[in-house]
């Protein structure tokens, strides 16, 4: 069975002032996983997400949301998205309670116990009836959740989720998201700057720089291009000679050469080095990471 | 849409913004209440408390006697017989015209706060209605909801109507309530005069006649009404516009005021009609006082005030349901 698609992205354009923000994107999210948008800093994904949940209009390009064009029909697009942009700004002098009931009220046919339901799946039944002012950053992450989840949505929005939460927190909210998408089988979209974050929680992950998308694939694909070798040689010029000619060398760490990962010709490799009187002190895998792909990709940009 | 206007209403008053309306309202009420009680106390040491019937009759008789001389216009004429009918009233139903009751303290006090205290009022609600779901950034999660922008901003300004609504019914009922314990709730039925209308230097009196008090009363809350809508517009406007809540009161107010400064001085600037904050005494128009700049008319105040009011609107939904929020 194949999964549907619950949004589609089609190459969309943003221009503020004159400049361009995003560069025309495309991408899709299937029901039930969870896609990670990866960016550095000013990379464009909360401009994306503003586009997504219609608070800004794209200059060009197409956005459906369950079959709905979210520009021509609105309401029944937006009907199908629950988000968070941002931080989860609710009205400091009403209750969590309050708060949740006033966003219920501009959606028609949400009865009381999907409140209460929602409130227990963030687990804030305890200070649900405190002001809001009252609240800690936590626990304004989980009413923001609550107040996105009020409507049963299909499509999940979360921009940068784990903002401002204790690591225990953080680990809560992975499991969560986890449980939503595999149990409840929502779509959801998770942008971040913390690689770790969505390496351990997304299936699919988007790296976006300069407002376009490097690359857009599984966990799994990308971390297996990543595997890396780093041989600790010397002399090192001689064997990053020898090494080159077999294969592409990364970089040098001091006196590391990093180079692919193919298992199979390691020992072909090794051999070469010591037969040419290279002492090879160590050979060590690196454990692949989203990071060194990240910085690879971006080129550890600045922001411009 | 009553869930939506519901919730505007919930906000307003969580924010406490009407009950800090209606205490205000109170206090002042009962300041200007005091003041007031002073000056008819001072007024009534001078007259001699016993007087007041006798001059009353002197006037009479004085008008009647101008009266019978023949050398008098018909328009004087008129206007005085209209002024003697007046004090032929307050004499038979023994009213002091110095003293006078809630209904009168309460149609004076809705004279003097029509074109700078109710404004005020109304910017407290008005004001930060859209200003402050910008920069609380909870207008990202009102404006992804399965409602129509246009719907949330019509919620929002039914509700601004509500509320100025309220506002006024308070001013009245404080007014007449507070005052009415110092001078007596008595004075519904005051006959007073109106349609005077100031012609350059003279006063046309050919339209005059006489109103009973609760009519006038009426008539004066409902033009307040109508500035205080128009003046709720303009800030609510204001209020889609600027994200800052303080810059909107500052713009506000300086408009209101530049008014009240430029009403004194404007009268050779003919232009300066076609401003709002010129045009807010309505109430002026019905007790005769010469407006600020030659031939502004009830109607021509209130035609400037619809014209400034609905561009107004029309700007907050066009602006309001476009825009770009970041
Ligand atoms: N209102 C605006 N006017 C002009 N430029 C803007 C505006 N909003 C965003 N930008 C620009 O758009 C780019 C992308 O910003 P965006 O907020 O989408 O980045 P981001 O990927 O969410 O970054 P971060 O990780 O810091 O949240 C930035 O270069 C920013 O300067
Ligand atoms: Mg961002």
């Amino acid at each position: 069975m194949t999964k549907q698609a619950t949004l589609i992205v089609e190459n969309l354009r943003k221009t503020i002032r004159r400049k361009e923000i995003i560069k025309g994107i495309s991408f899709e999210l299937k029901e039930g996983e969870v896609f990670g948008f990866l960016g550095p800093n000013g990379a464009g994904k909360t401009t994306t997400i503003r586009m997504l949940v219609g608070l800004i209009k794209p200059t060009a390009g197409r956005i459906s949301i369950c079959g709905y064009d979210l520009e021509r029909q609105f309401t029944e697009a937006i009907r199908h998205i629950g988000c968070i942009v941002e931080n989860p700004e609710l009205y400091p002098y009403l209750s969590g309670w309050e708060n949740l009931e006033h966003f219920a009220r501009m959606v028609r046919d949400i009865p009381k116990e999907r409140i209460v339901e929602v409130v227990e799946l963030v687990g804030l039944q305890n200070r649900i009836h405190d002001r809001v002012s009252t609240y800690s950053l936590g626990m304004r992450q989980r009413l923001g959740i609550a107040q996105a989840l009020l409507g049963k949505p299909k499509v999940l929005i979360l921009d940068e989720p784990t903002n401002g939460l204790d690591p225990v927190g953080i680990r809560e909210m992975r499991g969560f998201i986890r449980f939503l998408a595999e149990t409840e089988g929502l779509s959801v979209l998770v942008s971040s700057h913390l690689l770790s974050e969505i390496q351990l929680m997304c299936d699919r992950v988007a790296i976006m720089a300069k407002g376009t998308l490097l690359r857009v694939d599984t966990v799994e694909h990308l971390l297996k291009e990543q595997a890396r070798v780093a041989w600790k040689v010397e002399p090192l010029e001689m064997a990053k000679a020898i090494l080159a000619a077999e294969t592409s060398i990364f970089r040098i760490d001091g006196d590391t050469l990093i180079t692919p990962y193919e298992p199979k010709k390691l020992s072909v490799w090794n051999k070469k080095l010591v037969e040419a009187g290279v002492a090879v002190h160590e050979i060590q895998p690196k454990l692949p990471t989203l990071e060194d792909l990240f910085i690879e990709l971006t080129g550890g940009e600045t922001i411009e | 849409m009553s869930n939506l206007v519901y919730n505007e209403m919930l906000k307003i008053v969580r924010k406490k913004r009407l009950w800090v309306i209606v205490a205000i309202v109170a206090v002042l009420v009962a300041l200007f209440t005091y003041a007031q009680y002073k000056r008819v106390q001072e007024m009534q040491e001078r007259l001699g408390t016993t007087d007041w019937r006798t001059q009353l009759q002197q006037q009479i008789i004085d008008a009647q006697n101008r009266l019978n001389s023949s050398s008098i216009s018909d328009e004087w004429r008129k206007y005085l017989q209209i002024r003697l009918k007046q004090q032929q009233y307050y004499l038979e139903h023994d009213i002091n015209p110095s003293a006078p009751g809630a209904p009168t303290f309460m149609r004076m006090f809705i004279e003097n706060a029509i074109d700078l205290f109710l404004p005020l009022l109304v910017m407290v609600v008005a004001a930060d209605l859209v200003s402050s779901e910008a920069s609380g950034g909870t207008i990202k999660l009102l404006l992804t909801r399965p409602v129509k922008r246009g719907a949330v901003l019509l919620s929002k300004y039914i509700a601004l109507l509500l509320s100025i609504s309220f506002i006024l019914l308070t001013v009245a009922f404080l007014s007449y309530f507070i005052s009415g314990a110092v001078f007596g709730y008595e004075g519904w039925r005051l006959p007073l005069l109106t349609g005077f209308v100031a012609q350059g230097e003279e006063l046309n009196t050919a339209n005059v006649h006489m109103l009973p008090q609760w009519k006038y009363v009426l008539i004066e809350l409902g033009l307040a009404w109508f500035v205080c809508i128009v003046v709720g517009t303009l800030t609510f406007m204001l209020s889609v516009l600027v994200r800052s809540t303080a810059a909107v009161m500052g713009i506000m107010l300086a408009a209101l005021i530049s008014g009240a400064i430029l009403s004194n001085m404007v009268s050779s600037w003919h232009s300066a009609k076609y401003l709002f904050m010129v045009n807010l005494r309505l109430t002026d128009y019905i007790s005769g006082t010469a407006p600020p700049i030659e031939g502004m008319t009830l109607g021509f105040s209130m035609t400037v005030l619809a014209v400034w009011g609905l561009a107004a609107l029309a700007i907050s939904f066009i602006v309001f349901t476009k825009r770009d929020i970041y």
